[in-house]
């Protein structure tokens, strides 16, 4: 599962190939297919976008007990006496040195949203990364062995699959209590099928081809040749539909919490805050709702514009999109036209 | 075709019978006495048993079971533990302001959805394209609740401060029965919301169908013939185009009808949606499987008329 570079495109630099000499034969060089996709993701200005929110979000996230210390705000406790004015109204923005105004407890509303992008950030990756794995396991297995065991399955994946998830869920919740495990379970358990689905019908064609009968033709097991033999074929169409995931899962968790059935008070989330002013009493005091809605769009809409630009990526039949946008920015001299993967197998070394 | 829909339809029982069941060991498990609420906080030892005894509760687990299903294949879901009525006939209540919900959503969402998706498709990678990614990509990351706050704010809020009265606040519901007019002007925000965050899906959907089938021989064909390019596109592509957007359609279509909990949250409307949390958290079991069962039943429902109507729609497709 090498999800992670997908997940932090920035992190990965490949190393460029020395601009002198290009003309050799170290210039035509196989890439793996994975490869290729990332040399594409890292010409697209638009998947850079995408990875600058979900960054400035998870930095946010990870700074959050900073700038509650540097405010001197807590996220949990009420503050009547400095987080209102003398009538008992909550701040605006910028007002008494709340930068994004208070609640009606008086809570630091910055504080606030600062800790909710620790909630969606968490719930979103894990539950994401739980139901991909799982889909994928399940999926596989199902596909692979066939018979008994995928009747099982598959019934089983058409059943979550039309259950009424946020009912359901709701209904969860509220026997067990929220928490915010059972907030990640719920929504894993809810998200795996739409992969399972995908990598069943992915192992079905894939298993009738002719590598899978060589493998087993040097004896090797079912389990090796599911994972080791068909995984690897499976694994764009698993990014794709896993970061696609993970702003539903957001979705789903602020879901859960504006009806009061998720993660749960005192903990701040982007949900509950938004739950907190329901009714035309918090209209009026806009910052209540605005400032957290904000951020979950900017996370949502990262997080859904990356996994649009990695399936483009992904996918070879865009590869000539990809081309042409290169061949312009090589052109104009532009940065990434020194990209150090051309995909074309005879390409001029790109100007630097 | 009969044993296609014969065999999807047994497939549906058991999905459902999986579901119910799963409903009914979640809170036999967890929440063992339903007569201790029903009686009442000063109820006493005995008044609890005694209620305890009518409901049957004192039979075994899988006794209850069994009997639990009996009355679920005589459409008998029971009778709600507070408001004392069959929750047969509270659901048919419930369920008709759903479906005016499903309606007027659902028309507003299509047109706008497949009228983006064509618009994307006939001119790819032009100014409405980009548009129309911008349009599926908000309306993809927007959740309900967010939208429809900010619908309020907008319309009603911002507007009626003021003076402008035009849209009404939640809370209003009116029978279409009894004034279609009023019924209209109250829901046409609970409108706006689910369809414009259903829009985005269509919007996509049609887009990506519709650019795969422009880009098949028959359609050279057309346009060698001399079709306008309006008739290319609106008799021959779309037609064909049109498959996965009726799945989709029938899928939503019944997660609305079967309970658009958000929605019906944020503007007060009386619903399945609202009532299942409100029974959730009193606790009536009866309403809240029957409200499940209902649900799951409309997205099971859905799925098979969706595939019989894949082979009338579309020639190519053989059901086996």
């Amino acid at each position: 599962m090498s999800l992670s570079p997908l997940d932090v495109p920035t992190s990965e630099v490949l190393e460029a190939p020395s601009p002198d000499g290009g003309l050799g034969i170290q210039n035509i060089e196989g890439r793996s297919p994975l490869r290729l996709a990332l040399t594409r993701l890292r010409s697209d200005r638009l998947a850079w976008i995408a990875a600058g929110m979900i960054v400035v979000m998870a930095l946010i996230a990870i700074a959050a007990p900073l700038i509650s210390t540097a405010t001197g705000h807590s996220p949990y406790n009420p503050d009547l006496v400095n987080g209102t004015d003398t009538f008992g109204q909550p701040w605006g923005p910028g007002q008494a040195g709340f930068l994004l105004g208070t609640d009606n407890l008086g809570r630091d509303i910055l504080v606030r949203v600062a800790y909710g992008a620790r909630i969606s950030l968490l719930v979103g990756v894990l539950a994401t990364l739980l139901a991909t794995l799982s889909g994928t396991i399940l999926g596989l297995i199902s596909g692979y062995f066939g018979g008994w065991i995928d009747a099982v399955l598959a019934r089983l994946m058409d059943a979550v699959l039309s259950f009424p998830y946020v009912l359901a869920a709701i209904v969860i919740a509220s026997v067990f209590g929220g928490s915010l495990g059972l907030t990640i379970g719920v929504i894993a358990f809810f998200s795996w099928a739409a992969i399972g689905r995908i990598v069943r019908g992915q192992t079905l064609s894939q298993k009738e081809k002719e590598y899978v009968e060589a493998a087993r033709s040097i004896g090797a097991g079912p389990f090796r040749i599911m994972f080791v033999d068909i995984l690897p074929n499976l694994i764009a169409p698993v990014i794709v539909l896993g970061t696609l995931l993970v702003p539903v899962a957001i979705v789903f968790e602020a879901t859960l919490d504006y009806l009061g059935v998720g993660v749960g008070p005192p903990i701040p989330t982007w949900g509950n805050m938004l739950a907190d002013d329901q009714g035309s009493a918090g209209f009026g005091a806009w910052w209540f709702w605005v400032f957290p809605s904000v951020a979950l769009l900017i996370t949502t809409l990262g997080f859904n514009l990356l996994g649009d630009s990695v399936r483009d990526a992904l996918d070879p039949r865009t590869e000539r999109i990809f081309a042409m946008r290169r061949k312009g920015a090589a052109a104009t001299g532009g940065p990434s036209g020194a990209a150090p993967g051309d995909p074309a197998p005879v390409s001029e070394p790109a100007p630097s | 075709m009969i044993r296609f829909i014969i065999r999807r339809v047994v497939q549906g029982i058991i999905t459902l019978w999986v579901i119910v069941s799963l409903v009914f060991v979640l809170f036999f498990l967890t929440k063992p006495n339903p007569a201790r609420l029903l009686a009442g906080k000063e109820a006493t030892v005995a008044q609890v048993a005694t209620i305890s005894k009518a409901l049957g509760l004192n039979a075994p687990v899988w006794q209850q079971y069994l009997s639990f299903l009996n009355r679920l294949r005589q459409f008998n879901l029971g009778e709600s533990y507070k408001l004392h009525e069959p929750v047969t006939t509270l659901i048919g209540q419930w369920v008709q302001v759903d479906i005016s919900l499903a309606v007027g959503a659902g028309v507003i969402w299509l047109a706008m959805g497949l009228s983006v998706g064509i618009l994307a498709a006939r001119r790819p990678r032009s100014v409405w394209d980009r548009s129309a990614t911008v349009f599926v990509l908000v309306g993809l990351s927007t959740p309900t609740f967010i939208l429809g706050l900010l619908l309020l704010f907008v319309f009603f809020y911002i507007l009626t401060t003021h003076g402008i009265a035009i849209f009404p606040s939640a809370g209003n519901y009116t029978p279409f029965l009894t004034n279609p007019a009023e019924w209209a002007h109250d829901l046409i925000l609970p409108w706006l919301t689910l369809a414009l965050i259903t829009a985005a899906t269509y919007a996509r959907l049609s887009r990506s169908s519709l650019l795969e089938v422009l880009g098949e021989d028959y359609i050279r064909t057309a346009r060698a013939k001399g079709l306008s390019e309006r008739r290319v596109v609106y008799r021959h592509a779309l037609r064909a185009a049109i498959t996965p957007i009726v799945t989709q359609f029938g899928i939503d279509l019944a997660g609305v009808l079967g309970g658009a909990i958000i929605t019906e949250t944020i503007f007060g409307l009386p619903g399945l949606g609202q009532n299942v949390v409100s029974a959730i958290s009193r606790e009536d079991l009866p309403v809240i499987q029957g409200i499940v069962l209902v649900a799951a039943a409309f997205i099971v429902v859905a799925n098979i008329i969706v595939d019989v109507l894949y082979a009338v729609i579309d020639p190519r497709v053989r059901l086996s």
